[in-house]
């Protein structure tokens, strides 16, 4: 049967299950085909912090949302176009995320009285009629994705249980039928996932061309829809999420210094991935310690600086906090060291994996006594990848702690990345010392050689860094104030005073490293200025295209290093008439640029452990102008599009 | 440059130096800060004594500390050394041993800084073996911070945290390291500069972590907690000598010149005092795998005021390290390395790339 075929310049559905339902491999699959099609994309998984939640409940809910589209996007996309949800649950924990008219195809084997009564459904809503009813008021298809998985996958003689359990893989088959994804990648995942297990691999790839197949014969769609290949720049391209574009920036930050990694941590949601990723690459001679305690972990990170290493230690908030007092010596004793916070909902344990940016304050000032320290973050998955090699530079540069602020977002995101040439990655200069760097004259007049461990180069205020296995460089650092230069203990007031001021000189002078900023201003006449860091750049960018498209003038810019703040920032401040800074807490950059450039800054704030929706911030910036200009806003700026070429 | 080899295996991999070495040289150019009589000033004595006739070079030698009074030991010796923060040492030299097989690295620690808050780590760092010698000075109270009692204070002790005695129960180190499984466990006196030093040789000697508690006087805040094992008059009862290979006799010598006393089974599992000349006075094996007579020997400790402890070297096993398997698996997965650059380039291209023209 001849189906109609339309265009589309961009979708986003959502795949919903339960926790066990196979949610995740069923998004990254559809995102794999996605990208290898060569749509831009953007994905949002969305999981429960229970492994198993109660199987059938609210709380037990899992999602992916992917995001593709024929031009470049920047956010995985406020509301689905599509839901599938493969039981009650799934169906009642999502549908308010649902425009009226939109698609939903639902897997109606689980809607049975016992889940419905354990979603919180009184009746079975796919069976209600009339006004308000789900097939009055979206394009609801009813369909038995499990007993026709069943069915498709009998001939290997599979439980009932292992059989239905392939019916993720029917509802891929599916969806990838409706919109024209490439079937190969997914048949080889699953010839090799599946490589000792011969009928399990038989089954789901039986499934999954039994829901292509079915949707290419059933009467129940009409419409197949095509979405072009996205015209992006020239380049090598793959999907990536953020905790494996930051482990691979890791590993590259300790190719291009030279310098072996030593990763120092415990697990914990959602950083774990990163020591998951490192453990494998031993090659590349790195060292993943999985510590008794996250104190632990940064302890030996650490001491394996000391000793020669990039220490590195991975962790979220909880671990933060825990690891406070050796960030502390590590910018007293000046040694390199990179700090890899995933923030995640807090406070305490707050929630584990949802995203949230709550953590910058933290980053700062969450250490005693003046304790300055550099802090980065990355803007999407893939730029993961620059931020923590930015991050290195800085490090071993500067002979500092530096914080690396990643988020839940970004960490399980993902987007296309063009990959880099590597020979175009920056080096790094260890720069160890290897000689004395003093004449120390004594009173009876002779002179001797000796190593300094704080006399400090004279451009980046770093000290030398000499490790053991060095003869005649024999020094002792530690947690007590060290005398200037010699680094002996002192309590001299005076030395103290000037030894705080150094430090955070030092930090300070990383600022002179620092490139331009980048100020997205198309027009050049906007007024108001979004400010932002870390994973709110897509929204706040895609925010910024549907104001412009609604004829208004907005200007962008992102900020990579929170401390120090790049030396132009202050001077774009003062252009604009008003700033408003989005973030997923209560204010925190804003604190932070108030306090520093005294500008009366507009805070964006949400914390609902979820990324931000363009169109709502779209709204707010609209407000913001219209406040600002003394303009009434003509246009609708919460338009479905959300970017032009 | 030469490797040192076996009868010292916890020292392979450290560089070696010909020339013989001097204490002066291994002595740091700071002025020594504990209070008179401190029994400090013997550990580090003995310490910059037996450092040079290791024949290590000095550069390869790293003292870590936590906080302490004991933990400012690092100052003193001319290796290179951090001090570090409170509890914390056995992490960060964890680090520095999994990093660096070319290092020897030794732990200073206190009974407060080691076994309170930093008693995760202690066991960890036994449990996994890493190759690191620890040594425990053990005064039973906390000097640094003035007079507190400790997690190895007797029960009932009076001090300004406790004006009507402590109801804590105290820490027995050596029990606790044999029950974190720890491959080198012994007890020392700061005051007996000979055993200190064979033990601390031994100590450094073993491959993998090794625990010494050494009985250390603090004759501010705690005077006088050792001395039953210091005495003239008290040490040949207070002092149960464990020798490897040797009948563990102690007390007043008897008529075959060993002690009157002796240390055997007793019926209900643990081990007894009996009479020197009994046919039943164990014999030490301090290398037996099985640690359970360790054990029952650390349990004659006096955990109230001491009157008697063993002393010596409880046990000295071999098992695998983790800083070398960690070691091990990186030079197995580094076997037949492409460059670094096209590795890395490998890896962050993948298997699923597509290329836009």
């Amino acid at each position: 049967m001849a189906k109609e075929v339309q265009q589309l310049d961009r979708v986003i559905i959502r795949f919903a299950g339960d926790s066990g339902d196979g949610m995740q491999l069923t998004g990254d699959r559809f995102t794999q085909e996605s990208a290898a099609f060569g749509n831009d994309l953007a994905t949002f998984p969305n999981f429960p912090a229970e492994i198993r939640a109660p199987q059938g409940t609210l709380p037990g809910v899992s999602s992916f949302q992917v995001h593709f589209a024929d031009h470049d996007i920047l956010t995985a996309g406020d509301a689905p176009d599509v839901l599938v949800a493969m039981n009650p649950a799934a169906l009642k924990a999502n549908l308010s995320d649902m425009k009226p008219g939109t698609a939903i195809i639902v897997d109606s084997h689980d809607f049975t009285s016992r889940n419905l009564i354990k979603a919180g459904y009184e009746g079975n809503p796919l069976e209600e009629e009339g006004a308000g009813s789900l097939a009055e008021d979206y394009n609801l298809s009813v369909l038995d994705l499990t007993g026709m998985t069943v069915e498709a996958v009998k001939e290997f003689g599979l439980s009932r249980k292992d059989a239905a359990r392939a019916k993720n893989m029917f509802a891929l088959g599916l969806l990838s039928w409706m919109y024209g994804r490439p079937t190969e990648t997914t048949i080889d995942f699953l010839t090799a996932r599946f490589a000792k297990a011969p009928d399990i691999r038989d089954a789901n790839i039986t499934a999954f061309k039994s829901g292509w197949n079915f949707g290419e014969t059933t009467e129940a769609f009409v419409v197949q829809y095509e979405i072009k290949p996205a015209a992006m720049k020239p380049g090598t391209y793959r999907n990536i999420s953020g905790n494996l574009a930051l482990s691979y920036g890791l590993i590259a930050g300790g190719v291009q210094s030279g310098l072996p990694i030593f990763l120092g941590t415990y697990p914990i949601t959602p950083a774990s991935d990163i020591l998951h990723e490192l453990s494998k690459h031993k090659k590349f001679g790195i060292t993943t310690f999985q510590a008794e305690d996250e104190i632990a972990g940064i302890g030996a990170a650490l001491g394996a600086s000391f000793a020669g290493s990039l220490g590195i230690t991975t962790t979220s908030g909880p671990g933060i906090a825990l690891k406070s007092e050796t960030i502390g010596l590590a910018v007293m004793t000046e040694l390199p060291l990179l700090i890899v916070d995933v923030q995640r909902g807090g406070p305490s344990t707050g929630l584990p994996t949802k995203t949230e940016q709550a953590d910058l304050l933290q980053a700062m000032f969450g250490r005693n006594g003046e304790s300055p320290v550099p802090v980065i973050a990355p803007q999407s998955p893939g730029d993961c990848f620059d931020a923590a090699l930015e991050a290195a530079r800085i490090a071993v540069t500067y002979r500092t702690p530096v914080m690396l602020l990643s988020d839940g977002y970004l960490a399980n995101g993902s987007e296309p990345w063009s990959i880099p040439d590597v020979a175009d990655l920056p080096k790094i200069d260890p720069n160890f010392a290897t000689e004395t760097n003093k004449t120390v004259t004594s009173k009876d007049g002779e002179t001797s050689e000796e190593y300094w461990p704080y006399l400090r180069d004279e451009e980046t205020l770093a000290r030398p860094w000499a490790i053991p296995g060095t003869p005649g460089l024999e020094h002792r650092i530690g947690g007590l104030e060290k005398g200037d230069g010699h680094g002996n203990i002192s309590y001299d007031p005076a030395n103290h005073d000037f030894m705080v001021r150094t430090r955070q000189a030092k930090v300070d002078r990383i600022a002179e490293s620092l490139p331009p900023l980048v100020v997205d201003d198309p027009s050049g006449k906007a007024k108001v200025l979004v400010l932002g860091w870390g994973s709110t750049y897509g929204p706040i960018g895609a925010a910024a295209r549907r104001v412009r498209k609604a004829g208004h003038d907005v200007a962008q810019v992102h900020l990579r290093h929170l401390n120090p703040f790049p030396k132009d920032l202050g001077e774009i401040l003062k252009g604009y008439d008003a700033v408003m800074i989005p973030e997923m807490n209560l204010g925190q950059l804003s604190l932070l640029i108030r306090a520093k450039y005294l500008v009366d800054v507009v805070g964006y704030n949400q914390v609902n452990g979820m990324p931000l929706k363009a169109a709502e911030l779209a709204e707010a910036i609209t407000d913001l102008i219209a406040h600002t200009t003394g303009d009434v806003p003509t246009t609708d700026s919460t338009g479905e599009m959300e970017a032009v070429k | 440059m030469t490797t040192v080899e076996l009868p010292f295996p916890g020292l392979a991999g450290v560089p070696t130096k010909d020339e013989p070495q001097n204490r002066k040289e291994y002595t740091a150019d700071q002025e020594v800060r504990w209070c008179p009589g401190c029994g400090d000033y013997a550990i580090l004595a003995a310490v910059q004594g037996f450092l040079p006739d290791l024949g290590l070079r000095r550069e390869n030698i790293v003292f870590v500390s936590g906080i302490g009074c004991s933990s400012r030991f690092p100052y003193y010796l001319d290796t290179y050394g951090m001090h570090s923060i409170h509890g914390r040492a056995p992490a960060i030299a964890t680090g520095i041993a999994t990093a660096r097989e070319d290092i020897n690295v030794w732990v200073v620690t206190g009974d407060g800084d080691a076994l309170s808050i930093g008693g995760n780590h202690l066991i960890h760092a036994m449990r996994r073996n890493v190759n690191m010698t620890i040594l425990l000075f053990n005064n039973r109270i906390y000097g640094l911070t003035k007079g507190q009692y400790s997690p190895t204070s007797e029960p009932g002790k009076i001090t300004k945290s406790t004006p009507v005695g402590s109801v804590d129960h105290p820490f027995n180190p050596v029990s606790l390291a044999l029950g974190a499984e720890a491959s080198f466990v012994a007890r020392t006196i700061d005051s007996d500069r000979k055993h200190l030093t064979a033990v601390l040789s031994a100590a450094a000697a073993h491959r993998g972590t090794s625990l010494v508690e050494i009985y250390q006087n603090c004759p501010i805040f705690n005077d006088g907690a050792f001395d039953a094992v210091k005495e003239n008059d008290t040490k040949a009862d207070a002092i149960i000598p464990l020798e490897h290979g040797q009948p563990i006799r102690f007390g007043a010598l008897g008529e075959d010149g060993l002690g009157t006393k002796g240390i055997a089974r007793s019926s209900s599992g643990g081990v007894e005092v009996v009479a020197g000349n009994s046919p039943d006075v164990l014999v030490h094996d301090a290398h037996n795998p099985d640690p359970t007579t360790a054990f029952a020997l650390s349990r004659l400790t006096d955990a109230g005021v001491l009157h008697q402890a063993p002393i010596g070297i409880f046990r000295s096993v071999s098992r695998p390290t983790y800083d070398d398997g960690a070691r091990q698996q990186i030079a197995t997965a580094q076997a037949g390395q492409e460059d670094a650059n096209a590795a890395l380039a490998t890896l962050i291209n993948g298997k699923d790339t597509w290329t836009v023209l």
